[in-house]
Order: structure tokens, then sequence, then C-alpha cells
């Protein structure tokens, strides 16, 4: 099983990761971190900024192993102005160049703002940074962010924090089919299950959080994620077999009339 | 006549070279593409699917796909449904010029043919248009031979001018031009753009088109590319099946027309599906031939690859063939055509390109559609 997921890294950025699990830190006790990494498999751990408490106490930071791929996220910026800056800021504290962009400026639903988003792409993007914009699955935004430089597409499943599962399904599956860069979802997704089927459908990672820090057992929820993860991406590459019903019909209604 | 061949992969002097990398990508899949590799148990997986990829596109137009053309059959229909409802639009070609400077072995046009050529002047392209539009039809497709120095582009402004009097879309399908060209014809009122690669193997291409500009093989491949430029709305595509191995030609103009539609979301794209029939006698073991069987194999994969894309489906075929695939996969028909040089109004000018199979009038084209429950579409289209 490890060796289809070897022969099948996902890249962003000219980067390579072998695990498709995003895992988001910001719900849970730190003190479960490293277990819930461990138990995920995951090799890219978001992290919001505007928790990081360097110098002081309790710095998510710290709990994060060295190992793992810090994406830090740029919650609470609501104009693409904002987001800039907090990029600037996660790369002066030495947190990489990756940043999961986030422009959000309704504090009730917490749906990202696609207009904001594909400017603050492009001046990211601009300053080198590897940026995974979060989004609302739009076509004409998807395109938007890939001509801007993002190196992935972030969509959401369902509004953040609903684990309502992948209510956007249809249009995910229109980014998947269209848009050259990894796919990834992001938001909304509350068990393995839909986990799994966004990875049948061909995304190239899930995002979750909610789903994991809300589980009465956060690392066995995130080993059971890491499972359902590498099950669906499975079933995308061996192709989804047949389940039309092929018996054999003397008749040819519509081939019938064909000559020579 | 002995002319020297030039390279066809090297453009000419006054050829417009566009920043693209489309060619390369088609050719490069095209080489790796081998159909001999599927199974039925492909076709049957494919079938299964809602979305095609590349390829399963390439599934389907394998031998493998053959006996099952009848599920493909179905399935294409419920697409072609699902997307054009029972829709058929009706529209005639005009042949407004026939002088051609290539030469080209297929075709009836080539430049040493012993042919009558002539071109329409303004009086008899305006009474030909006039005759058309009395017909009902309110799309026209202008044509001419591929002769820059007979009929101009100038010239073919100035008649698409006219027929804009007449007509809410006018097409053309004309020798390839820069991208200045297309944006001039498109002022002058044109839309739609139909240019076919013939073949997409640049060694069969070679081969065929001996000399004249069209043996330029990327100036043509790019010419959809330049006319999306020059602010058209819609182009075509098409291979001349039955020149090269179909199924290659087929896979490619499929693939052309995606990374099109992928890179100018905004155009509309259209197949055609012109063939070259088998000999009568010497047909049922070549496999490479195209018969109706496999004309229908090609339309059912390009509207199983790309569902949105119209397919027009040409007075070559009899009409048999085109009445049952009208509306099951072809959203498109001519009617009331003539393939010579003008000939709707007055005596035909000059002689045609081929031999027609199906010469009904626009009326009986249109009962026919009515008679299949079918819906006769004179115009989708407001000019901009």
């Amino acid at each position: 099983m490890k060796e289809t997921l070897i022969k099948d890294p996902l890249t962003i950025g000219g980067h390579e990761f072998q695990s498709r699990f995003i895992l988001g830190s910001g719900k849970f006790s730190l003190d479960f971190m490293k277990a819930v990494i461990e138990h995920g498999e995951a090799e890219i751990v978001t992290l919001a900024l505007r928790r990081a408490n360097t110098g002081g106490e309790e710095n998510i930071v710290d709990y994060i192993p060295k190992n793992i791929t810090l994406l830090p996220n740029t919650s609470g910026a609501r104009t693409a102005e904002e987001a800039v800056r907090i990029a600037r800021l996660s790369r002066e504290l030495g947190c990489g160049d990756f940043i999961k962009l986030e422009v959000i400026s309704d504090s009730k639903y917490l749906l990202p703002d696609n207009q904001e988003t594909v400017r603050a792409t492009e001046m990211l993007a601009k300053e080198n940074f590897i940026v995974m914009p979060y989004m609302y699955p739009d076509l004409y935004t998807a395109r938007a962010l890939v001509n801007a430089g993002a190196a992935a597409v972030m969509p959401l499943g369902a509004p953040i924090g609903s684990n309502k599962g992948l209510c956007t399904k249809e249009f995910i599956q229109i980014l998947v089919d269209e848009i050259d860069l990894p796919i990834i979802v992001d938001a909304g997704i509350g068990r393995p299950s839909q986990a799994c089927e966004a990875m049948e459908m061909g995304a190239a990672a899930v995002m979750c959080n909610t789903a994991v820090a809300t589980a009465n057992d956060v690392s066995m929820m995130a080993s059971a994620f890491k499972q359902a993860i590498v099950a669906g991406r499975e079933a995308y590459l061996a192709g989804l077999g047949r389940v039309l019903d092929f018996k054999a019909e003397a008749s040819s209604p519509l081939t019938g009339f064909l000559e020579d | 006549m002995r002319r020297k061949r030039v390279d066809h992969m090297q453009y000419q002097e006054g050829m417009e070279i566009i920043q693209s990398d489309l060619m390369d990508r088609v050719l490069k899949t095209v080489e790796k593409y081998d159909y001999s590799l599927y199974t039925g148990r492909d076709v049957e997986r494919v079938l299964a699917k809602d979305h095609l990829s590349l390829e399963d596109f390439g599934v389907l137009l394998s031998p493998a796909a053959l006996p099952y053309l009848e599920l493909m059959a179905r399935k294409g229909m419920t697409k072609t449904k699902k997307h054009f409802g029972n829709s058929v639009t009706l529209f005639t070609p005009l042949y407004i010029a026939n002088y051609c400077e290539n030469e080209c072995v297929y075709c009836g046009f080539k430049a040493t043919n012993k042919i009558q050529r002539a071109v329409l002047n303004p009086n008899e392209a305006e009474d030909e248009l006039k005759a058309i539009a009395a017909t009902g039809l309110e799309e026209i497709l202008l044509l001419t031979g591929e002769s820059r120095y007979k009929s101009d582009v100038e010239y073919i402004g100035n008649t698409i001018k006219l027929a804009a009097k007449y007509f809410k879309t006018v097409g053309i399908e004309i020798y390839p031009l820069n991208v200045d060209e297309y944006a001039y014809l498109h002022e002058c009122g044109a839309d739609f753009v139909s240019v076919y690669q013939e073949t997409y193997n640049p060694d069969k291409y070679e081969q065929v088109h001996l000399w004249g500009s069209k043996r330029i093989f990327p100036y043509r491949f790019y010419a959809q590319e330049r006319a999306l430029l020059g602010g058209m709305r819609g182009v075509s595509f098409g291979a001349l099946l039955g020149l090269d191995d179909f199924r290659k030609d087929a896979f490619a103009a499929g693939l052309h027309a995606k990374l099109i539609q992928q890179k100018y979301p905004h155009a509309e794209i259209g197949f055609s599906v012109p063939r070259i029939r088998p000999y009568i006698n010497n047909a049922d073991n070549n496999s490479k031939d195209v018969h109706e069987k496999q004309l229908l194999q090609v339309m059912m994969a390009y509207r199983l690859f790309m569902p949105f894309a119209g397919i027009t489906i040409s007075t070559r075929e009899r009409a048999g063939f085109r009445d049952n695939t009208a509306g099951m996969v072809a959203t498109k028909m001519s009617a009331g055509v003539n393939v010579g040089v003008g000939g709707h109004e007055e005596e035909q000018k000059g002689d045609q390109q081929f031999e027609i199979s199906d010469e009904r009038s626009v009326k009986e084209v249109h009962d026919m559609l009515v008679q299949k429950g079918l819906q006769p579409v004179y115009t989708d289209y407001i000019r901009g």
C-alpha cells in the first residue's frame, strides 16, 4: 500500500509530500499536537499566525515537530493588504514561504472573499510566496487564481466548522476537471468517509481540523482520516469500476441505420 | 509541374507566429496514444463515467469500443439532449471563390486540377445571398479556395459585409489568416471560423500538401487560436478522416479543441467530421477505413468527451445517415446545399469541390426534422 503512495507524491510549489492529509491545528489543546500529527501521518500542518505566541508562553510552533512543513494561514485578514502583511510577518518569523491565504470579511459565516483572495494571491506570488488560497468553489475565481500565481486551490466543501461534508461537490468536481493545480478540499469535511469521497473525485489532498479536534479521541480520528484519504486516493488512481448493467442486446435501435 | 518542396514545419514570410505551446502538447500526446492497448473492460469503465478524461476519449476511439457503439450512442444521445434539447441548427455554405494556390493530393480544388474557376463579384454574391435568405436560412458559411491572390482578405471582408445584411450569423471557411486579418473580418461581421487540419500527423501532412502556403503545418494549426485572438466568437475543428489513421487524427482534433477551450474558455467549440469514403469492394478488412460505423463512433466520442460542443453533419453523407444522427449526436446540419461557386440564384459559375449526397432543400430538411420531433433552429446568435 505504501508503495503506491511513494510513487504518487503530492507536489505543491515544487515541494513533494507523501501525505495528502493536511491537518489544521487551531481547535485542540497543544498537548495533543504531537500525537495527532503522528497518528495522522500529516506532513503539512496549518498554523494561525495570529495564534503564534512567539517568544511567549505556550507557543504553538514549539509543539509542531521540526520535520513538519508549516502552513501558516492569514486568518484574521479582512482585505488583501492585511493578508499580505500577515504573510510577510510569517516569513520574518521563520515560518517559511508557504502561506495558506484566507481573506474573510464576514464574521458570521466565515466565507472567503474570492475577489480579495485573487488580489492577495497576485501580490503574494510576486513576493515568491507559495500561495495556497482558500476559496469558495467558483470556476472563474479558480482560473483567476491560476493566473495570479497560486500553487494550489483550496475550495471549501461546506461552511467552515460545519462538519457538513461535500455540500459543494458538483462545483469542486468542476475545479478538479478544469484546473491544472492541485485542488485541496478545505473546510466542512466532517467524517473520514467524506474525505474519502473527495479523494475519489480526484482532489489532490484534504485539509481538516474541526472533525479531528471535536472527536472523543483526537489521535484515533486523525488515524481514521489518514486511512480514508489513502483509500480515496487509491480508488481514484485505480479507476472506479463499472456500474452499468451491460447485458447483451440483440436490437440496436440507435445504430440499426448504419450502412456501407 | 515540379516545384521545390519546402520545409512544411517552417513558417514563411508574412505568417504570424503567436506565443503558444499547444501544437507541441498535441503532437507529443498523440504520439503516445496507442489505441491497441484498450479492451472492452476499459470501454465499459468509461461508459460508466460522467466526466471523461483525455484517456477515456482515447478509449472510445479505439477498435475495442466498436462493439459498444449502440451503448455509446445511447449515452451520447442523452448528453446531446441534456445540452441541446431537441434543437438542430440549419445553415448553408456558399462558395464565393474556388481558385486555389495549393496542391493537396486529395482535393478537387487543387491548383493543377483543370476545373472551371470563378470568383463571385459583389453583384453576383448579393444575388446569391438574397436567394439563400429567401429560403428562410439565417446562418451562412462563406467559403473560398485557398487563394490569397484571387480571393484576398479585403474581398472576403466585403462579401462578409454583404452577408451580414441578410444573415444573423456569418461563419467563414477560408485560408488561415493572421490575427489582425481575423480581427478585420470579425469587424466586417464574421464571428465563427472553421479551419480543418486535415491530418495531425506532420509526416502525412507533408506527403499530401505538396506545395502552396497550406503546406505549412504550424501556421494552419494555430489558425483557431489566432482567430480567437482576433476576437472571433467560435472556432471549429476537424480532421479529414481516412486521410491518415483516423483514430489518431480524431484524438488529436479532440485534444486540440479541449486545449483551446481551456485556454479560451469563452470560445464556442465545434467539430466537423469529413471523411474519405472507403472504396467499395476493397472494404471489409482494412481497419483504417472510415465506414459509417466508424464515423458514428468518432462523432459519439467527440460528444461524450465534450458534451457541450457543436457537431456538424455535412451533405457529403447520405440523407439517411444525416437524419438519424441529427439530434442524436449532430447539432447542426446544412440544407439547400450547392458546393460549386454560386448556383443558388444564377447558374453555377465554378465547379464543385466534391460531390454531395444530400441535395434536399431547406424546406425538405426542415420538414424531416419536425417529423422526427426535432426543432429546426435558424438563429441563436446576436451579433455584437
